[in-house]
């Protein structure tokens, strides 16, 4: 063996001589900083502004009314009947959506937990839906729903929902069907998706004991699979509803709204303000609404755990 | 599951008729975003229904190709979707590098607030992101978007990448290092080969949102020249909303990468829906 | 090669202190083993002598030059990790080479180097190999060569051979001692295994608690541990300890018996006894300092290990060299050799 000399740990840099500690401690830093740069130019700057934007009237189209207005435009809003309509169709949409994306995502997921011939491609082309960009899932619908070049009006003639094949996008009353479909179809391979991974998490030979102490099928699935499914549908469905809530593509795209607002949601709603009458400072405001109720919706299902898991 | 092979004969049909719904269920809309697409102009009206058509044609795809600017919208697609999924890629890389590697002041903090980003209503910063970038000249600008979408998908994507760096041992990388390795070429000769396929799902998962993002682009672009393909999508419709064979033509043209893009990632579904919680 | 100096260095996680005014000189060539149970710091210490966890206080030197803020790279110093840490995506020759290739060394150079080292480790004809394609050993054997080849100054062993199964472990072990005196470089090496330790070492540090309990050679440390905790940990099977009465002439047992302890001179502050199996003698009833009954007897052929319960003193190991005809139930009597025994103060210290 020969001795070898020291090399100097980065000839003639300062660098090596500062603690290792403090290295340590920057370091994450430099991998970090342009995510955060970002995420805080991007998003937290312009939330803040906007928040800011609610207490101002901005209106693009009309330049000399801009300025601080305090609560007006708080105030409108509460005397805006479209808000509360919109608000009010907020709730079918999400309740409606996820109601039907769980209980059609559970059977999915159920279904793909068996084996059968051909599972992988099914897989792949059931969950699908998910890969199509969802302007093209609206206008797919939209499509399908047209008398002229759709089947689906001719088929709920058939079936005896409608009396004769038209359009629901434009019927009042019906219209928000429509894109709830759309949404049924792209949501279904999220929560399938999910919910499998956590099937799968659930150890079969707990099902092995169940068989031995006689357990029915269905005795298994309610008293071994929902309840090991319970946490993972609690986090799923919360998560999901606030995401569909502002979910406004596929609305925009259908019906933009209408006819007569009776498709308006909330989020559709700030981004008609904001694109079509520019009116900035009363889309922010409708946003920061629209973010309370979230937030409250939060709250109150963070209690309801804690109260749940208590138990 | 062993419990549902010895059932009853009946839940076999059962089984089977719901892997047929399902089937149908997905795939019926795509079957006749195509079948449209594929039907003669002169057809369309009197077997507009019609389950199969009685003739194909490719003059749709054609027609859209060479006599709109639908290539032009597929161009700008591409670019601000590869740019966005490049720029995000690269960036939560290294997030997600150091959520996974480090623990340091602020971390929780950090976390938290990119939790949050996920659940707050994107267009409340619609009109505020507007203003901004039109202050700053650069409406109608690709770049914009880009710079737009890659904050949007960062946190995202963050957690994608901190979940494939959490299946790399830490070991590797001391190794590395005490083999002569500075932290950063440990990353770059050690994890970053490793992960590989992660960068790679993470690449298709952005491309993918980037690709279908609709409202912020309506908002920040306006000029012909410079719409992406939803954009570009749209206004066609509201402005020939006649010529059904080449909207769909179109579209079918516009599924066309996320399909390529979902047979890549199909592998890391589970992973990324699940890691980044809200994504949808 | 190097001498190795720490100098009252210790660690701590915010207000969490997981070593304490560690003190040790390792010298040029010197095998040191770091022992202790799990917790007990020696990862750590072994972690900071390598850089990749900073040094809170104290200081760190190699042959005289302040290492505390120099990084892993710059330390010229080699480790083998538990998991081995091959890179998966190299091939054998790659992984033994890589140090060579990040510092730019020549193509040839470098695979003579490979080569030279993959004959002396028996791996030659594994040098294309991925590393998935390996047996545990083999994997062992490339994680060795791979700080071999680097010539460094220390070698760094963070427990090497836990992941292999017993009949491999002791032929590593041998690899390993065998490495040793060919190379002659100084080397350090964390276990919890004492058996590891008293077979490898030159000198054995153990560790408890964050602290340095006795540093010595394993004879030492057999014979005269510094404190109960040393007194048990080393030596298989542990040493029996039994809670006695100091006084003037020797100590007494919970069951009355006087044992005079001629060496000790203190014997008024002892509260516990410690007598390894080894040290303790089965005689003919009513003959030795104890009367037990046998309850499980153990006979390994060379070896006969009875475990017995002594009235007002609880259990005992006994171990006695080659085959005796004790069975389950038998009343035997047991005699103490007082100049093997140890006795420790309230504190766990030993008195001598």
């Amino acid at each position: 063996m020969i001795a070898r000399p020291l090399e100097p740990a980065v000839p003639g840099n300062s660098r090596a001589r500062r603690s290792l500690y403090l290295q340590y401690m920057v370091e994450p830093f430099y991998y970090l900083a342009p995510a955060v740069i970002l995420i805080g130019a991007v998003m937290m700057m312009p939330l803040i502004i906007g928040i800011s934007y609610s207490f101002q009237s901005i209106e693009l189209l009309n330049p000399f009314k801009t300025g601080w207005v305090g609560l007006d435009n708080y105030a409108d809003l509460w005397t805006d009947r479209k808000f509360w309509i919109a608000l009010e169709n907020t709730f079918f949409w999400t309740f409606w959506s996820i109601t039907f994306q769980f209980l059609l995502g559970l059977g999915l997921a159920l279904l793909l937990n068996t084996q059968f011939f051909g599972k992988r491609l099914f897989q792949a082309l059931v969950f699908l839906p998910w890969a199509v960009p969802t302007f093209l899932s609206a206008l797919t619908w939209a499509w399908l729903f047209n008398p002229v070049i759709g089947p689906l009006p001719h088929w709920l003639v058939a079936v005896g929902i409608l009396s004769e094949p038209y359009n629901i996008l434009g019927d009042p009353d019906l219209a928000m069907w429509g894109p709830i479909m759309a949404n049924i179809w792209f949501g279904v391979p999220f929560f399938a998706i999910t919910l499998l991974a956590a099937l799968q998490s659930i150890p079969s030979e707990l099902y092995e004991a169940a068989e031995i102490d006689g357990a029915t099928p269905w005795q298994s699935f309610t008293k071994i699979t929902l309840p090991f499914l319970a946490p993972m549908i609690a986090i799923t469905v919360m998560l999901r509803t606030i995401w569909i809530a502002n979910f406004a593509d596929l609305i925009f795209v259908m019906t933009g709204g209408g006819p007569a607002n009776s498709t308006q949601i909330l989020s559709t709603y700030i981004f008609t303000t904001a694109f079509r009458k520019l009116d900035f400072g009363y889309a922010s405001t409708i946003a920061v609404a629209l973010l309370a109720i979230l937030l409250v919706y939060a709250l109150i299902l963070l209690w309801l755990r804690k109260k749940l898991v208590r138990i | 599951m062993s419990i549902m092979r010895r059932r009853h004969p009946l839940f076999a049909v059962g089984k089977y008729a719901a892997l047929l719904f399902y089937l149908a269920f997905a795939l019926f809309p795509l079957y006749w975003l195509l079948k449209i697409a594929l039907t003669p102009d002169a057809l369309i009206f009197s077997e507009g229904t019609r389950l199969l058509p009685s003739a194909m044609t490719w003059s749709n795809f054609s027609a859209v190709l060479f006599a709109t600017d639908f290539l032009a919208y597929f161009g700008n697609s591409l670019i601000v979707s590869l740019g966005t999924a490049f720029v995000t890629t690269l960036v939560a890389a290294g997030a997600g590098y150091a959520f996974s590697r480090f623990v340091f002041a602020g971390k929780k903090i950090i976390i938290a607030v990119m939790l949050i980003t996920q659940m707050f209503p994107l267009l409340m910063i619609i009109a505020p992101i507007y203003k901004i970038v039109a202050d700053l000249g650069l409406l109608n600008s690709l770049t914009s978007l880009i710079v737009v979408y890659t904050a949007f998908n960062i946190p995202f994507a963050t957690f994608l990448m901190q979940s494939f760096f959490d299946g790399i041992p830490k070991d590797l990388e001391e190794a590395a290092m005490m083999d002569g390795c500075s932290r950063f070429q440990a990353l770059r000769k050690v994890v970053f080969p490793l992960t590989l396929p992660g960068l790679g799902a993470t690449l298709g998962f952005v491309f993918t949102a980037a690709w279908s993002e609709l409202l912020f682009a309506l908002m920040l672009i306006s000029r012909n020249d410079a719409m992406t393909f939803p954009v570009g999508l749209l206004t066609f419709v509201s402005k020939f909303s006649v010529d059904w064979g080449q909207m769909m033509a179109a579209g079918v043209l516009a599924l066309i990468p996320s399909c390529l893009f979902f047979i890549f990632i199909q592998r890391y579904l589970v992973q990324g829906l699940t890691s980044g919680a809200v994504k949808g | 090669m190097a001498h190795l100096e720490l100098k009252d260095v210790s660690k701590s996680y915010g207000p969490v202190e997981v070593l304490r005014d560690i003190n040790l000189q390792i010298a040029d060539g010197e095998f040191v083993v770091l022992v202790g149970p799990s917790g007990c710091g020696k990862s750590t210490l072994l972690r900071m002598i390598a850089g990749l966890e900073p040094i809170s206080g104290g200081d760190f030197l190699i042959d005289g030059a302040h290492m505390n803020d120099v990084r892993p790279r710059d330390r010229d110093i080699a480790m083998v990790f538990q998991s081995y840490a091959l890179y998966p995506h190299m091939d054998v020759g790659r992984n033994m080479g890589f140090s060579m290739e990040i510092r730019k060394e020549p193509t040839e150079t470098r695979r003579s180097k490979v080569a030279e080292a993959a004959q002396t480790l028996g791996l030659s004809h594994l040098i294309d190999r991925l590393p998935k394609a390996l047996s545990g050993g083999q994997r062992q054997r490339v994680a060795m060569g791979r700080a071999i080849i680097r010539n460094p100054r220390a070698f760094l062993f963070d427990e090497p051979l836990s992941n292999l199964d017993a009949a491999l472990r002791v032929e590593m072990r041998l690899e390993i001692a065998r490495l040793h005196q060919k190379l002659g470089s100084t080397m350090i090496y964390v276990t919890h295994d004492q058996v590891e330790a008293l077979t490898l070492a030159d000198r054995i540090v153990v560790l408890h608690g964050g602290d340095i309990q006795q540093v010595g050679s394993p004879l030492e440390l057999y014979e005269r541990p510094a404190n109960r905790f040393v007194a048990q940990f080393i030596g298989s099977p542990t040493m029996n300890v039994v809670e006695v009465e100091g006084g003037e002439t020797g100590v007494t047992t919970r069951n009355g018996t006087l044992i005079s302890v001629p060496r000790t001179s203190d014997t008024r502050r002892a509260t516990a006894l410690g007598i390894r199996p080894e040290h303790l003698e089965v005689v003919d009833l009513n003959q030795g300092d104890l009367t037990a009954v046998a309850d499980v007897v153990e006979h390994l052929g060379s070896d006969t290990n009875i475990y017995v319960k002594v009235d007002g003193i609880g259990p005992l190991m006994v171990r006695k060299h080659g085959n005796i005809p004790a069975r389950s139930g038998d009343r035997i009597g047991l005699r103490i050799q007082v100049e093997n025994a140890h006795l420790f103060a309230p504190d766990g210290t030993t008195l001598s």
